[in-house]
């Protein structure tokens, strides 16, 4: 029996032992390293460049079979159908952050001319996507952006500046110019939400909007029901309240839920940011008149048009590159290699039956 | 038939391994490794390989000691969730500034530590594994999002996450295939050329029978549960640095892949059957198969249709195979030999000296 212990404990021994034979002498703590990747491509852009056709571009969501993905990689097939390029779709049925490394190898083996894909976890994509890179494959990064050294580009939905923009232009339109209006967040420290509340902040005290009081911020959490109390709460407490302004999905769908039930229903306005298909009803019966939020085919058209760009040598991924993007326009890239898609999207009676998301 | 311990030397008994089902499955797991090579494009590029042995590294390891739990009649399906709470466990000492040369050795002792709860479960409360394990596989799972919730870590060593990554001189042989071929080898011959091994095959053939024959059955079980463990962590050390990610849902779902392979491979999941080369072949058969499937841009759901015909194929034709040679036998009036190994004499042949 003691020989069998033996055994046992060295075969843990043994295990233990390798991997330490893989420690360098000395002790490497989280202070002492020192992430540096590759360098961004220093090559220089051609502007001028004709748009490459044939391009084989392939998508790479978080998984596959979501809706809003579906939507966003639809986009992507639009774009490169302009373009002549080859669209194909590949992913994982699970949003697990190493699945999509396996499939990014595919597609090293399989030579396609770019990889958009929208990163489950920045790092976990990173070896794999530099290896992409170093074998010639451009990568765009969309939606979810993967760490900065592993891709040439990323297209972001929104910049804070443009969210709190379009905020401030509904509130100020629903309420007619002028009049008291309320926030309703979701958490006071949620990060996206108070960046685009100090934006509208700001725009409110630009003169065209000097006519609007913003009374309270309240806060429901991202919690359906503590949303709808505050919601009660806010037309409670200011009587002349013309307009809640929710920049979350969780607090406008209830904000509405509620103002469609109550006697200020038609008086008092709701918008913010929410999904066409939560709010089609409150559309449809008159509770909301408009509302935003950027559209995922544009982003997966954007993501196309940027790839073909690159793979034409047209951009490279530096700050101030210009390049065309078919029916949405001319973009720069930004800082980081960023190019944002731009203002949201505005949803009304008149265009919320084009969107399924 | 009766896949027992590999008799060292044994002509005869390698003669008759020729029929077998492992070494079937290292035939087709061959065949199918060359027909992609010629047939699939960008398949048998050294690059390809690279990424085939990184992808099925994990499951490998694991499936080792996994082998000889099943050969015992036993189960373990926490290993995964062992691999996500030893992957947690990383982030959250990395974060608080300990040093990686002794979080790795912690991790696998972590994982020792999580297989020895198993092993009490198993074999001092005497509860029936496939329970215990599908319990402590949600425990497991739940402390690792008690430990890192959903974050990340990803700031590693570079020279541990680009060793994890990197190849031998640059070349299509990962690092890593070399401490995963020294402990198959290690495995390979405790299973098949040592009294543990024999004790582990008559364990899984009958129990009572290897109790009479002195084989501390519970003790065997409590340390391949430990060692199991163990090879998860070193599973979950590995996978958070080759990934630079460690998180609480690495690896998840990772077990059915592991099992999968194993009965693939020719082990029993009745205990008593199996070989090691047998399992490693069909670790490789599996993800050889996924990578081209892939490369051919085959769907998802294609890939687990594939998978799953492949293990009820492996359930059912050594069955149909071994009910067809009794029949033979009995037609020619021989000895009908009783389909479980239970009386298999040749189990206990080396255990009674």
């Amino acid at each position: 029996m003691s020989r069998r212990f033996l055994t046992g404990a060295l075969s843990a021994a043994t295990a233990a032992g390798l991997v330490l034979s893989l420690a360098a002498c000395g002790g490497t703590t989280k202070n002492d390293s020192s992430g540096s990747g590759p360098a961004q491509s220093t090559a220089t852009a051609d502007p001028g460049a004709a748009s490459k056709q044939g391009v084989k571009m392939a998508f790479l969501p978080k998984q596959l079979n979501n809706p809003y993905s579906d939507i966003e990689v639809g986009g992507g097939k639009t774009a490169l159908d302009e373009l002549k390029g080859v669209y194909k779709l590949v992913g994982p049925n699970d949003a697990s952050a190493s699945s999509q490394v396996s499939y990014i190898n595919t597609l090293i083996q399989q030579q396609q001319d770019v990889i958009g894909i929208a990163a489950n976890d920045p790092n976990a994509v990173c070896p794999s996507l530099n290896q992409a890179r170093s074998a010639g494959i451009k990568v765009v990064a969309f939606d979810s952006d993967a760490a900065k050294d592993c891709r040439d580009v990323f297209i972001n939905q929104a910049s804070t500046q443009g969210i709190g923009e379009q905020l401030a232009k509904m509130a100020s339109e629903l309420a007619g110019g002028e009049g008291e209006i309320a926030i309703l967040s979701a958490t006071p420290n949620a990060t996206n939400q108070n960046a685009w509340i100090e934006v509208l902040k700001q725009q409110l005290a630009k003169p065209e909007y000097a006519k609007l009081k913003l009374d309270k911020i309240a806060y429901g959490n991202d919690d359906d029901q503590k949303s709808f109390q505050e919601a009660q709460g806010l037309l409670q407490s200011f009587p002349n309240l013309k307009v809640i302004v929710s920049p979350t999905t969780v607090g406008i769908a209830a904000a509405a839920r509620y103002v469609s039930t109550s006697s200020y229903k038609g008086k008092v306005q709701v918008t913010g940011l929410g999904t066409p298909n939560q709010m089609r009803a409150f559309v449809k019966d008159g509770t909301v008149k408009k509302f935003a939020l950027w559209n995922p085919a544009d982003i997966g058209y954007l993501a196309a048009y940027a790839g073909v760009a690159l793979s034409s040598g047209q951009i490279t991924g530096a700050p101030g590159q210009k390049f065309k993007a078919g029916k949405l326009g001319d973009y720069t890239v930004g800082a980081n290699g960023e190019i944002v898609l731009g203002p949201p999207t505005v949803f009304d009676s008149a265009n919320i039956d084009k969107f399924n998301f | 038939m009766s896949d027992t311990a590999a008799p060292s030397g044994g002509r005869p008994a390698w003669l008759s391994r020729l029929a077998s089902w492992d070494a079937a499955v290292i035939l087709v797991t061959v065949v199918v490794l060359l027909v992609a090579s010629g047939a699939v494009d960008n398949f048998g590029t050294s690059r390809n390989y690279t990424f085939l042995l990184l992808d099925l590294l994990p499951i490998a390891l694991i499936a080792l000691p996994m082998t000889f739990i099943i050969v015992t009649g036993e189960i373990d399906l926490s290993v995964a969730s062992t691999l996500g709470l030893t992957s947690a466990v990383m982030g959250s000492l990395w974060n608080t500034g300990m040093t990686i040369e002794s979080i790795i050795p912690i991790s696998i002792v972590l994982g020792a530590v999580l297989g020895a709860v198993n092993g009490f479960f198993v074999t001092v409360l005497k509860l029936p594994s496939l329970a215990v394990t599908i319990g402590t596989m949600a425990l497991y799972r739940g402390l690792a999002f008690v430990v890192l919730g959903d974050g990340a870590v990803a700031d590693f060593p570079r020279a541990y996450t680009s060793w994890v990554t990197g190849t031998l001189g640059g070349g299509p042989i990962p690092n890593v295939l070399v401490p995963l071929v020294v402990l198959a080898l290690v495995f390979g011959v405790v299973l098949h050329a040592t009294p543990i091994g024999r004790a582990v095959f008559a364990a899984g053939a009958s129990e009572q029978a290897a109790r009479f024959a002195g084989v501390r059955t519970g003790r065997l079980k409590f340390w391949l549960y430990v060692v199991c463990g163990a090879m998860s962590g070193l599973a979950g050390v590995l996978w958070t640095l080759r990934y630079s990610s460690a998180r609480a849902d690495n690896g998840f779902g990772m077990e059915l892949a592991v099992v999968a392979a194993v009965l693939l491979g020719g082990v029993s999941i009745f205990g008593g059957k199996g070989t090691l080369p047998g399992v490693l072949a069909g670790v490789v058969l599996l993800a050889g198969l996924q990578n081209a499937l892939r490369l051919q841009d085959v769907s998802n759901e294609a890939l687990n249709i594939v998978t799953g015909v492949l293990l009820i194929v492996s359930v059912l034709l050594p069955n149909i195979l071994s009910s067809a040679r009794a029949a033979l036998r009995r037609r020619r009036r021989r000895s009908p030999s009783p389909d479980p190994p239970s009386s298999d004499p040749g189990v206990l042949a080396g255990i009674e000296q």
